[in-house]
């Protein structure tokens, strides 16, 4: 089917609560409403109110819920409306799911999915607008994924939800409509823990995610050089091998995200980059990312997140040593 | 100041012992809905709130205002001047008869009830503003020491913490908390209002059950059988009205407002009703039945006082055709100052993060501004954003 990404995650669900009964499917305004950007349409007529739940307006108990099910066995794909909603449920991810398999040695597991919409750039209010994979990336025992494309989204979401482990599914939102590509029918995989090289090159590493791949795209096309160009899609565990590899290549790198700079994933790349490729780097990694600064109201917020202008100038930064 | 000496501790001592196990059942609580004026526009004349002709006058313009606001909000907003907003479009009575009571000093926090602020001063160009994402409009609210909590329910424990120092400083003024049924599902709303139960603080939380939170209807966010009955559990007394009746919405707040000047927090249900989408992004007709929509439709608030106000000979004193094209060219003149309001430099982001400018966030402005001046064009494409 050619879909975009959002209807990637609502084909994902339907694939995967057909295939699997232990899957639930719950949230705010999921089941009658369809969700507030049409992730979860269908489900609630295909699978009915037992499997496909309007919860009330509790992201703690939304949370904590998911990870009680999957305790108990159940597969659930729990919904945060927006990711500026889920800080209340931090302390749920940090406390309890997140710690499951490890408080118990393995004696109960947190096998579930947290899916939110991220990012700014779709006119919001307040707390609408946030990309803080950086936050969620720094909690042990949880994984965080970011797909960019619509067959990604299907091929990861459906891994996440089979995952053994739980599952921060952060969904681009600013795209989640704004291009359409192939997505094949029926239930695959894209492994997580795999980054994805979407275009090879040979003078300059550019390692981005989510919502600023288009964006990262664009401006590699725009400037005088050969660019290889990295799809994180898994921000924890990160594929350290497939961006050093890379780089070893390149000698030069840039790191491109829309969360503020400090404590941002990128810094943890820079980090793995000096870790496992300093010999290689011909000039210093650049990162090109959100400020340190709150999200602006809406109109500015365009003016907050990396656009291929400034991107492609970290590019040339990065090619001026 | 509320007396919190500790007190000792002692065993519990039932009033009898034997017998059955007992519950402890809603279904055993009375919980009343105060009204004043029946959806047909009776009432008993004793009972009416004491008010001079000029606020019940007041009263009805307030409620038209809110209203023909509205309707003027969700216009430019289809033009594209807005960037998404949510009616309160029958609702006024609540709004407008709660909103009464506040005295200036009062504190407030406020969700979906902007008429409330224009109330206390806040001006209609602030509110266009606010909805167009520009920073100012949020200053301005502060000003009149008030603010709009998007995050729903995470204002609770601040109105509890305002009025916990208006308690301390013994102060004349309290603190009103609007909130929403969906917000007492939050977990923030339960930890704010036990706080203000067990420090007793002059926190008096409105509460608007308009009967949805975006699709989710009352009858699914809780099983509660009412909003009122769960303040009991804080140790807080609570008052459940007819939003739709605005002189009984004034009448049970400024009721609830002398006693939480007396020290004592108090929680008001108003059972209203949000005859719009939750914003011009949400469509109700997904998991709501025009026939439900219809029979609060009949149950207009503006229309039930109007009966009164009729009943009561006050009707000829009031030129509602002109109240409307006064509200509009008020709308009017915001709009233009507004569409005035002149376009921000981008330093204004790095404003106001902290009182100092941090040297990397000093840097990362530095780089940025370097940036702009060296592509000009870098943001040529954005012109879809909302004037501002």
């Amino acid at each position: 089917m050619n879909a975009t990404i959002v209807e990637a995650v609502n084909d994902a669900l339907h694939t995967e609560m057909a295939a699997d009964e232990r899957v639930l499917v719950f949230g705010e305004d999921v089941a009658r409403s369809g969700g507030v950007f049409r992730a979860t349409e269908g489900l609630l007529e295909e699978f009915g109110h037992d499997r496909v739940v309007d919860t009330p307006l509790s992201e703690i108990a939304i949370i904590g819920g998911a990870t009680g099910l999957a305790m108990y066995g159940y597969r659930p794909v729990a919904e945060i409306q927006f990711s500026g909603f889920l800080p209340p449920a931090f302390d749920q991810l940090v406390s309890n799911a997140s710690r499951m398999r490890w408080r118990t040695r393995g004696e109960f597991t947190a096998s579930m999915v947290a899916r939110m919409p991220y990012g700014a750039g779709v006119r919001a209010l307040e707390h609408h607008s946030e990309s803080m994979e950086g936050s969620y990336a720094h909690i042990p025992g949880l994984k965080v994924v970011i797909p960019s494309t619509p067959s990604d989204t299907k091929g990861l979401l459906t891994a996440a939800i089979r995952d053994p482990d739980p599952v921060l599914f952060m969904e681009p939102k600013r795209i989640y409509r704004s291009f359409r590509e192939e997505v094949p029918e029926g239930d695959y995989e894209v492994p997580i823990g795999e980054a994805a090289v979407r275009e090879e090159g040979e003078d300059v590493t550019l390692v981005s995610w989510g919502s600023m791949m288009p964006m990262a795209e664009e401006a590699a096309a725009n400037v005088d050089a050969d660019v290889e160009l990295v799809d994180l899609r898994t921000i924890s565990p990160m594929d350290t091998e497939a961006v050093v590899e890379s780089v070893k290549k390149t000698g030069r790198a840039v790191v491109v995200h829309e969360g503020p700079r400090t404590g941002g994933v990128g810094s943890d790349v820079v980090a793995r980059i000096n870790d496992e490729a300093l010999m290689y780097l011909e000039a210093p990694v650049e990162r090109v990312t959100g400020f340190d600064t709150q999200v602006p109201m809406l109109s500015m917020e365009d003016f907050y997140f990396p656009n291929p202008p400034r991107i492609a100038a970290g590019i040339e930064r990065a090619l001026s040593v | 100041m509320t007396d919190r000496q500790r007190t000792d501790l002692t065993p519990p001592e039932p009033e009898s012992y034997g017998g059955p196990v007992e519950y402890l059942s809603q279904d055993d609580l009375r919980v009343p809905t105060h009204q004043l004026v029946t959806p047909d526009g009776e009432y008993d004349e004793s009972s009416i709130p004491d008010l001079d002709d000029e606020a019940f006058r007041d009263l009805y313009r307030w409620m038209v205002s809110d209203r023909v606001f509205n309707r003027r909000m969700v216009k430019i907003q289809r033009r594209g001047e807005l960037g998404t907003f949510g009616t309160t479009r029958g609702q006024e009575a609540s709004i407008v008869g709660s909103a009464y009571t506040v005295a200036p000093d009062d504190w407030m926090y406020l969700g979906r009830a902007w008429t409330a602020m224009f109330m206390r001063g806040v001006p209609m160009r602030d509110m266009i503003l606010f909805w167009r994402g520009i920073e100012e409009s949020q200053q301005s609210f502060a000003e009149h020491n008030s603010q709009i909590a998007i995050a729903v329910g995470a204002h609770l424990p601040l109105a509890t913490g305002t009025a916990w120092g208006m308690d301390i400083r013994d102060a004349d003024e309290i603190t009103m908390a609007y909130l929403g049924d969906g917000a007492t599902s939050t977990g923030v709303v339960h930890e704010g209002l036990n706080l203000a139960g067990a420090l007793e603080v002059p926190a008096l939380f409105f509460c608007q059950n308009n009967q949805y939170a975006i699709s989710m209807p009352f009858s699914e966010q809780t099983g509660a059988n009412t909003i009122a009955q769960k303040a009991l559990a804080y140790g807080i007394d609570a008052i459940r009205v007819d939003g739709q009746d605005v002189l009984a919405v004034y009448d049970a707040v400024m009721e609830a407002r002398e006693r939480v000047k007396r020290g004592e927090p108090v929680f008001v249900e108003s059972v209203t009703y949000r005859l719009d989408a939750h914003t011009t992004s949400d469509d109700p007709h997904r998991y709501r039945t025009e026939e439900e929509e219809q029979a609060w439709e009949e149950n207009d608030p503006i229309e039930r006082y109007r009966s009164f106000l009729e009943s009561e000979g006050l009707w000829a004193a009031i030129d509602h055709d002109a109240i409307v094209e006064e509200i509009n060219a008020e709308f009017d003149a915001a709009l233009a100052a507004a569409n005035d309001f002149s376009e921000r430099e981008v330093s204004e982001m790095f404003a106001h993060v902290y009182e100092e400018l941090p040297p990397e966030l000093r840097r990362q402005l530095t780089e940025f501004e370097q940036f702009l001046e060296e592509h000009p064009e870098a943001y040529d494409y954005i012109d879809q954003r909302p004037k501002g």
